[in-house]
């Protein structure tokens, strides 16, 4: 999965947030309307604002009929459901970075209250967006993000330093607090990969974590026979090794394939970032005790919440406001009208069957 | 080049044997060398990690040392054993009742019409073989790509015992291992003792003169590319079987290392010489290599080196062994 969608965003470079226009459009139907609680003075936030009831929003994911996408967009369907709205989806049938101008100009003309995209090309659905953005509609991006002067708000599903963090602390708890611990990650280049391994650097010198002891990162390069190999070459030169630690879906599979066929099952375990439904053989059968990934369910969930907090007039999308997103609690805006959904979801025998994706 | 159909028979020509010893003695070295370091490398289930990790390579490069050797290639066989793992796979999680001896004949068979249809393009399309295997290369990998798109077959949704055939041995011996032992002695055997093995072998040392002397030349090849396909096929579900997860993309990539497996085991690419066991044994070398070099912790970006490395080698000790044999069949001749 990560080798064909690289779903991490790590933009975050501070530039100013262009925001739009002032929210127009029958926004703050209740009494108060004190001035909004932020430094925006442009935008006129307000806090206290009700969320309408009715607010037709509309997902655009990449393309219809992709199995990642239907559980992110069903997630929607579920908020905008509780939020009492009207939920749409649409989108083409192909992933091409022009493909949804289309849908984004009908939906226009349909007059929805928010558009929740995910952009097949940051640039190529602007202008059709600042369109939409013209006629008071919300844009919200999830997934893949729009170019930051086209949307009023994106949800990021995880955040450099939230996966590294995780992976640390799933480490430490399947080795008990102490022992040697191992990575088997993609490529020795790839920039997602590298990118978590020095943020479990970090977090293994932490007090904490003193007692971890990473002996080894090998590189599997995502392909089933490599890892394959990695894997038993960790296992050959580390006896004690204690867990092994893949943030790839490829090298988990593979390493939970072999030691599951191996006399090493019981001995080493192995975490990382998988696919549920890749992984249920292996949570079934206890070679696997826990993995994480974010939940694609809460993405479109998260987007419906913010989508409509924009249009009710509760937040502008500009950074520190913030909003409650149902079931998943309260949300900060952050730079560049970034919202992060949160740690990834752990994955066990107990809640693993919850999961289809 | 090699004008040398050399018979492999010990006891007629000793120097054809070279070839074979020489990765025997690469293997050995590179084993102890190794174990010195790391004395697990020679337990029991590094043992039979490293047998297990061969098998699937080795089937494949037994079908393309056929092919090889009929003065052909086949790079299409990452992609047919991509489209077998796929195929096998949706049949298994459709169905899971199937037995074990249905996904295997599946495999061989969905096989066997790709190396057909590679056989027929190269034989009756005049087009060189390189680039008719590469352009159907693609073209399987495609019909992949379109059919699987973003999905993948998970190990859950196959049934235990194709899942477990791949861990399951019968008197200690893997049935992986046994597979990959019977495919390469059987084709082995076909080659050197067999009729159409030997009209394969002067096929690959002059392709004229073969068809002048009366060898069925189209059928003989339709027959080596068949047999790559349907050893591709097989070692799909292979695959299917040891990896559990099947996406669009596997089997990426392998043709080369069959290719790099069949060269290092001194089938020389000109045709016409080496041998089907000796790229057996270079599949295994080249799998020994990988396993010895993670366990020596030799960085990632080394292997790949060595491993061109070898082949490099390999083509120049066939090279001067070719020589040899060439000058030693001079000499004898002029005794006569």
């Amino acid at each position: 999965m990560f080798r064909s969608h690289p779903r991490i965003v790590t933009a975050a470079t501070a530039s100013l947030l262009v925001v739009g226009l002032s929210a127009c459009g029958g926004t703050t139907k209740d009494s108060a309307s004190s001035s909004g609680g932020g430094s925006q003075a442009s935008a006129a936030a307000d806090p206290n604002a009700k969320i309408e009831e009715g607010l037709k929003i509309a997902y655009l994911p990449k393309q219809l009929n992709n199995p990642y996408s239907d559980v992110e967009t069903s997630g929607g369907k579920v908020a905008v459901g509780e939020l009492k709205g009207e939920y749409k989806l649409v989108g083409p049938n192909d992933a091409s970075a022009s493909s949804q101008v289309s849908y984004i100009n009908t939906l226009i003309q349909q007059q929805q209250n928010v558009i929740v995209v995910a952009a097949n090309d940051p640039n190529a659905v602007c202008p059709s967006l600042n369109q939409a953005r013209q006629a008071g509609i919300k844009v919200v991006s999830f997934d893949s993000d729009a170019s930051k002067d086209c949307r009023d708000a994106f949800i990021n599903q995880a955040t450099t330093q939230g996966i590294g963090e995780s992976l640390t602390k799933m480490a430490n708890e399947l080795a008990g607090g102490e022992g040697e611990i191992a990575i088997l990650s993609a490529t020795p280049n790839a920039t997602n990969q590298n990118a978590w391994i020095e943020v479990m650097k970090t977090e293994l010198a932490k007090p904490e974590n003193s007692k971890l002891k990473l002996v080894k990162t090998v590189y599997g390069n995502d392909d089933d026979q490599k890892s394959f190999q990695e894997a038993q070459g960790l296992l050959q030169s580390y006896p004690n090794l204690k867990v092994i630690v893949s943030p790839t879906t490829v090298g988990i599979a593979a390493a939970s394939r072999y030691v599951s066929s191996s006399n090493y099952k019981g001995k080493v375990q192995i975490t990382g970032l998988g696919l549920p439904n890749q992984m249920r053989e292996y949570v079934k059968d206890a070679t696997v005790k826990k993995f994480a990934l974010w939940n694609p369910a809460d993405i479109g969930y998260l987007a419906a919440y913010a989508g409509a907090a924009l249009a009710s007039g509760q937040i502008t999308g500009a950074q520190g406001q913030k909003f409650t997103a149902g079931k998943l609690g309260e949300y900060t805006i952050g730079a560049d009208g970034e919202i992060v959904l949160g740690p990834p979801t752990e994955f066990t025998a107990e809640n693993i069957d919850q999961f289809n994706f | 080049m090699a004008t040398v159909a050399s018979p492999p028979h010990a006891r007629q020509n000793p120097l054809a044997k070279t070839r074979e010893l020489g990765i025997v003695i690469a293997l050995a070295a590179l084993v102890a060398y190794t174990t010195v370091s790391q004395p697990r490398f020679l337990s029991a289930q590094s043992i039979r990690d490293i047998l297990l990790n061969t098998a699937i390579l080795a089937v494949m490069a037994a079908g393309q040392a056929v092919v090889v050797i009929t003065r052909n290639i086949d790079l299409s066989v990452g992609s047919v054993l991509g489209v077998s793992a796929f195929t096998v796979a949706s049949m298994m999680s459709a169905d899971p009742g199937l037995p074990m001896v249905v996904a295997l004949v599946t495999g061989l068979v969905v096989g066997a019409v790709a190396g057909l249809l590679n056989g027929v393009l190269v034989r009756y399309g005049r087009v060189p073989a390189l680039v008719v295997t590469l352009g159907t290369m693609y073209i399987f990998r495609g019909l992949i790509y379109s059919w699987a798109g973003g999905g993948q077959v998970n190990a859950d949704e196959l049934p235990t015992h194709f899942l477990q055939f791949a861990n399951d041995s019968i008197l200690g011996v893997p049935w992986l291992v046994l597979i990959a032992l019977v495919v390469v002695g059987g084709v082995a055997l076909l080659m050197r003792n067999y009729r159409l093995g030997r009209e394969l072998y002067a096929m690959g040392s002059s392709p004229s003169a073969a068809e002048l002397a009366g060898i069925k030349v189209a059928r003989n090849l339709l027959t080596a590319f068949i047999v790559s396909g349907a050893l591709a096929g097989l070692a799909g579900v292979l695959f299917a079987s040891r990896f559990g997860t099947i996406d669009a993309s596997a089997g990426n990539g392998y043709e080369l290392n069959v290719v790099a497996a069949v060269v290092v085991g001194g089938v020389a690419v000109s045709g016409g010489s080496g041998t089907v066991w000796g790229a057996g044994l270079g599949a295994l070398l080249l799998t020994v290599i990988g396993s010895a070099l993670t366990v020596l912790d030799i960085n990632q970006f080394w292997q790949q080196a060595i491993v061109g490395a070898l082949i490099v080698l390999a083509i120049c000790a066939d090279r001067i062994v070719a020589v040899r044999i060439a000058r030693s069949l001079r000499k004898r001749d002029s005794h006569v």
